[in-house]
């Protein structure tokens, strides 16, 4: 791991539950190289999404240290995690997420609004992006005239657009049938290859599974076992 | 930025139409009820400086003491000269004397007993005089109900509830019995040349209008009158314009401590006038304050259902990186946007609304009989559109989407990150 991105020591997250607290994660120690694909995978409950959402500096740490390309998540201030999130890291949810009254172009086109990028600069970023996912043709379209499928390439092409380091894919193929997880999922694994990007997934997907670099197994907040493919 | 938020404005109509709605109401009432009661209060104001307090009025200043008695023997003496001065020295205000009085009208039978008999209230005015502007002014032409104006000295008007009441028809002889200056009894014979109805009932019970000529002759008042009245040449009261006047008046005439020197009154210092003046300058203030504080209300609680529906969008903006405050402050500008379009709707429905009051009137003369309030308020009421009306709405139509926004907003800001993301997820 010489080139780590993420590093996870003692990590524990409860959260308050009435009186008393439920720990989602116990003492995870673990460590990510850039370019990996890899994932969480575990039942329902295993705290899966938790961890990912620690990671995306959505959430803290209760204890323990998690350091996200170079930022201590748990240190970082609102404006300090918004602007890890809008600089370098990309997101990939179940339910697409997409803002229904905007077109496609403009859909992918937020992150770098935010970013202050020209409108050409935008334009071509942009039709790049698409042009990754296959959907060039629809930029006029908006999202409720999709399909599931198309809605995802959506996504992963917003994600995707400003060329994150690290991408988090929660349950990205759960809306899916299999020939669109398929196809995402190969258009993912050929972003990783072309252009380096990390990708982490929090799963249950047999599918999502087989195409795992790094499979980290969780069961009740805790790490179950560590399988990382050697090609 | 601006854009994508105005994009998401126009083609999301859930989200903008409630409030725009709300706003353009909130801002058509606004703008109408200002229109509406300016109209109502200038027309009152209006009316009752016609007919009684000028713009401003100048008596002497034991009359003015006690002006609501009407003490005729306590009237300006050389009232010519008096006009002289006035006319010169303030020369952008009409002058013009009158004489207030009480009586009994008495009308005889051929043998000459009394038929009936009445009290009224008398005023003494400029009718016959050439270049006079008080037929106008008291818009007696369009008043008269039976008969004409007087046409010559010894002729009379009543109005014409009183006519019926004494059983007076145009053309017949009355009698009005009264006191004259120094305190005797005065009887002299009017014919009356025409009936008048001035749509108030404080007019329109027991009033007589005779020439000033005559009263003067009739109550032994040689070149004395009650009241010099006076009209700003603008055609309206204000009270800067007054004040101005008014300065200058007491510069010129207080010389002396004498109880019958002249003094001048504002349009404001008589009866409760200056109660209704300063009511119409705050209306604005009021109306704007109230339909704020209830449209911010509606638009809050419509900005907190509104805002529930937008959890999805607001958690993915978060995670793209976008900074809670950013997303608080989009959301401020949204509301000004819609602010904006509600309170063009509005102001242009309010003002289409009120052009329509201004233009053909509402006749509220069955509400207003019997009234007996020292204001006189007019049978018909119009809305006056001012250029306030134009932009009055922009205040509580853009301030409460504001502020309503602000409050439901602030969930959104309270709340943390990892909170709202969970809510997206649901
Ligand atoms: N904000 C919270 N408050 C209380 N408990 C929580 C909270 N978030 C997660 N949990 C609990 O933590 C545990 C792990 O949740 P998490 O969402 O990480 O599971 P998961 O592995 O992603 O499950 P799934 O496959 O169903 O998505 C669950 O028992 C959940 O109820
Ligand atoms: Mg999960």
């Amino acid at each position: 791991m010489d080139h780590s991105i993420i590093q996870i020591e003692k990590l524990t997250k409860s959260f308050p539950m009435g009186k008393s607290k439920f720990t989602a994660l116990y003492g995870i120690d673990l460590s990510f190289g850039e370019g990996e694909f890899a994932g969480f995978i575990g039942p329902s409950g295993s705290g899966k999404t938790t961890l990912l959402n620690i990671i995306g500096s959505l959430d803290v740490p209760t204890t323990g240290n998690v350091l996200v390309l170079g930022n201590s998540v748990g240190e970082l201030t609102a404006k300090q995690a918004a602007r890890l999130r809008k600089e370098s890291l990309g997101f990939i949810f179940q339910s697409y997420n997409l803002l229904a009254v905007h077109t496609v172009f403009e859909n992918v086109e937020f992150p770098l609004l935010l970013l202050k990028y020209s409108t050409s600069e935008r334009r071509n970023m942009v039709m790049d992006a698409l042009a990754w996912v296959g959907l060039t043709d629809k930029v006029k379209s908006k999202p409720p005239q999709l399909s599931g499928g198309e809605c995802q390439r959506v996504a992963i092409a917003r994600a995707m657009v400003k060329r994150p380091s690290l991408v988090l894919a929660d349950e990205p193929t759960a809306n899916l049938d299999a020939a669109n997880s398929h196809n995402i999922l190969q258009t993912m694994v050929k972003l990783n290859r072309d252009l380096k990007t990390t990708f982490l997934f929090a799963t249950h997907d047999e599918k999502v599974i087989g195409y795992l670099r790094r499979k980290v197994y969780l069961l009740d907040g805790k790490i179950d076992k560590d399988e990382v493919l050697s090609n | 930025m601006i854009r994508f938020l105005l994009k998401g404005l126009v083609r999301d109509k859930s989200r903008s139409r409630l409030p725009i709605i709300v706003v353009a109401i909130g801002v058509m009432l606004s703008v109408f009820l200002h229109a509406y009661v300016t109209g109502l209060m200038v027309d009152m104001i209006e009316m009752t400086a016609k007919f009684s307090s000028g713009h401003v009025k100048v008596m002497t200043k034991a009359y003015a003491d006690n002006a609501d008695q009407v003490p005729n023997d306590l009237a300006i003496l050389d009232a010519g000269a008096l006009m002289d001065r006035l006319r010169k020295e303030f020369p952008d205000i009409n002058w013009t004397a009158r004489i207030r009085f009480g009586g009994l009208v008495d009308v005889p039978d051929d043998s000459g007993v009394t038929r009936t008999q009445g009290p009224a209230m008398g005023m003494g005015i400029d009718l016959l005089s050439e270049n006079t502007r008080e037929t106008d002014r008291l818009n007696l032409k369009k008043s008269i109900v039976r008969g004409n104006l007087p046409a010559s000295a010894g002729e009379i008007l009543l109005s014409e509830a009183f006519s019926q009441k004494l059983e007076v028809n145009p053309g017949e002889k009355v009698t009005l019995i009264g006191s004259t200056m120094n305190g005797g009894m005065a009887i002299y014979n009017f014919i009356v040349s025409g009936t008048v109805s001035f749509g108030t009932s404080a007019l329109d019970r027991g009033t007589i209008i005779a020439d000033l000529a005559d009263v003067q002759q009739a109550l032994e008042m040689q070149d004395a009158a009650g009241e010099i009245t006076g009209f700003f040449s603008q055609g309206f009261y204000d009270d800067e314009v007054a004040q101005i006047n008014l300065d200058k008046f007491n510069a010129l005439f207080t010389i002396d401590e004498d109880d019958y020197r002249p003094v001048m009154l504002r349009l404001r210092d008589q009866e409760s006038l200056g109660f209704y003046v300063d009511m119409t300058k705050n209306m604005g203030t009021i109306i704007t304050l109230v339909f704020m504080i209830a449209m911010s209300l509606v638009l809050w609680n419509a900005g907190l259902l509104g805002g529930l529906r937008r959890y999805g969008e607001i958690g993915v903006r978060l995670a793209i990186g976008e900074e809670k405050g950013h997303v608080y402050r989009t959301m401020i500008y949204e509301s000004v946007m819609i602010g904006i379009a509600g309170t063009l709707a509005g102001t242009a429905i309010g003002l289409l609304l009120a052009w329509l009051l201004q233009k053909y009137g509402l006749d509220i003369g069955t509400f207003t009989k019997g009234s007996s309030a020292a204001v006189m308020l007019p049978d018909v009421i119009r809305a006056r559109i001012t250029p306030a009306d134009y932009y009055i709405g922009f205040i509580p139509g853009v301030i409460s989407t504001v502020i309503g926004t602000a409050l439901s907003g602030i969930g959104i800001y309270k709340r943390k990150t990892a909170q709202l993301f969970k809510e997206l997820e649901a």
